[in-house]
């Protein structure tokens, strides 16, 4: 193994969301939280689910991720079905989840020194181009207290990108970020989405976040948690979330969403 | 250099305090003795051996009970986390036995083993391992799910997880944990040695009983002296480097 071959642009992976069905029983009763929901995901594509709290969208990335397991139906990966984690896709969540005893290149090490075949050296290097990808070569040594909470997430990407999966999947990774650490996150990730080539699945509550970043925005409705509404958003790249013609997508996404939280109301 | 000075003069300052009152005759020299006294004592017993070889005798019986407890003790705190039933069973008895004040120990040990080294290294031990049981289990319990969830999506799977994620991720807590059952050991050997004769070897506790049983009070001063500065080393040389160590990768200010 060498660093040219590991840090190739991998071929992203095709995703197949086949009637999952989950549901939670806890102390306030049975909560519904997928039910059969089917989602064909392309190679290389970015995937925004879109919806409010309790439809499912969280536990239906975990689900991908194979950090929870469907009731029913299942997740295929390139014709094999989804069991448990695997390097090839990899998870940020909405808190950084670096690790405080580590420094910053040792937590983007982390899951590097878990890839047998690789050595120290070619390591160290592969763990130097995703920290210069993202912009922070020069905090290296730095520890996780020390970062403002847009450099932990760029981080986290780094740390989630340097094992080479062919999946990224993102829970609401930039939801505790000031709206310009946002924007420029935005950005910074359009940009190594098309460099490195990823298939990405972006869970947000956030609007235009959604039209800003999907190629496609699936809309979700909650109790139980189902596939409301698709839209493509086919609107050249790097967009900028500030643009009219991105508003114009994200009123229509919200008008949906509004509709399906009144009729929500309705029924209950 | 600025806190040295101002330690120095703190403490320079209470030994002109103690001479001012040793030399005001409130209290008779014999309850009282001057610093000087308790000086020429200490240079004393370290220049016939009896102070240097009464300390190896103490720190060693703390340094083996204490390496043993912690042995026992950050084993069975992993998996009294890890094991509801033994949460439940040992880490109960663990919380239980930690609030009895560990100088109880000493009348079971000195009827279970007598008048002997074993006697010390069951009291040291038993000073140090429920503390250390307790926190090492609290700190494995406080870690933030998340860190382990992002470890599995690495490839990190068991053994790898507990060495690399759970035991870093509740060091803070095991630190902390360390150090009261050193607090414990420490006080709990102290006070056996002083309650008790073991022929075996004369600890520094021995040597303040026998200060006392000589009207001493020099000695047992002079002694006091000594255990206050080992107990300040330990903390110095043990422990702090530990908590520089965490409070620079956590950032907890304190």
């Amino acid at each position: 193994m060498t660093v040219q071959s590991e840090l190739r642009v991998e071929v992203p992976a095709k995703l197949s969301i086949q009637n999952v069905s989950k549901s939670f029983h806890s102390a306030g009763g049975h909560v519904h939280a997928l039910d059969r929901v089917s989602l064909d995901v392309a190679e290389g594509e970015f995937i925004c689910l879109l919806g409010p709290s309790g439809c499912g969208k969280s536990t239906l990335l975990n689900i991908v991720a194979g950090l929870e397991q469907a009731d029913d139906g299942q997740v295929v990966a390139d014709g094999g079905p989804i069991r448990e984690p695997g390097r090839d896709r990899m998870m940020m969540f909405q808190e950084s989840a670096l690790f405080p005893w580590l420094n910053v290149r040792d937590n983007v090490l982390f899951g590097l020194k878990l890839k047998p075949n690789l050595r120290r050296k070619e390591r160290l290097e592969v763990a130097q181009f995703y920290l210069r990808l993202v912009g922070l070569e020069k905090f290296q040594r730095s520890f996780v207290h020390e970062l403002s909470g847009g450099m932990k997430q760029r981080v986290a990407l780094a740390r989630a990108l340097a094992p080479n999966p062919r999946v990224l999947l993102m829970d609401e990774p930039f939801a505790a970020l000031d709206a310009l650490t946002r924007e420029q996150l935005y950005g910074d990730l359009q940009r190594i989405w098309q460099e490195r080539k990823k298939t990405i699945i972006f869970v947000t509550h956030n609007v235009r976040e959604a039209a800003c970043l999907g190629d496609r925005v699936i809309l979700m409705s909650p109790h139980p948690g189902r596939i409301q509404e698709e839209f493509k958003v086919d609107l050249p790249r790097p967009r900028d979330i500030n643009s009219v013609e991105l508003a114009r997508h994200a009123t229509a996404i919200m008008a949906s969403l509004k509709g399906a939280r009144a009729n929500a109301e309705v029924a209950e | 250099m600025k806190r040295f000075i101002r330690a120095a003069i703190f403490f320079v300052g209470l030994l002109v305090v103690w001479e001012g009152l040793y030399l005001a005759h409130i209290w008779s020299p014999v309850l009282v003795p001057s610093p000087l006294s308790v000086g020429r004592y200490l240079w004393g017993a370290a220049l016939d051996g009896t102070l240097g070889s009464a300390t190896v005798v103490t720190l060693r019986r703390l340094l083996y009970g204490y390496a043993f407890g912690l042995a026992i003790g950050l084993p069975l705190g992993f998996l009294t986390a890890h094991f509801r039933v033994l949460k439940d069973t040992i880490g109960l008895l663990a919380l239980g036995l930690q609030t009895l004040p560990s100088v109880c120990w000493v009348p079971l040990a000195l009827l279970w083993f007598g008048q002997t080294e074993s006697a010390m290294f069951f009291v040291v031990v038993m000073g140090t391992i429920w503390s250390v049981i307790i926190a090492t289990e609290d700190g494995v319990r406080n870690i933030p799910p998340i860190y382990a969830r992002a470890a599995r999506t690495m490839g990190s799977r068991g053994l790898h997880t507990w060495v690399k994620v759970i035991l870093p991720g509740a060091l803070p807590y095991i630190v902390g944990g360390m150090k009261q059952g050193w607090a414990f050991a420490w006080r709990s050997l102290m006070a056996a040695e002083i309650y008790v004769t073991i022929l075996s070897g004369f600890g520094l506790g021995f040597l303040m009983n026998n200060g006392r049983e000589l009207n001493a009070m020099d000695q047992v001063i002079g002694i006091m002296l000594v255990l206050l500065v080992i107990g300040l080393l330990a903390d110095k040389i043990l422990f702090a480097p530990w908590e520089r160590m965490l409070r620079r990768r956590w950032g907890t200010a304190k």
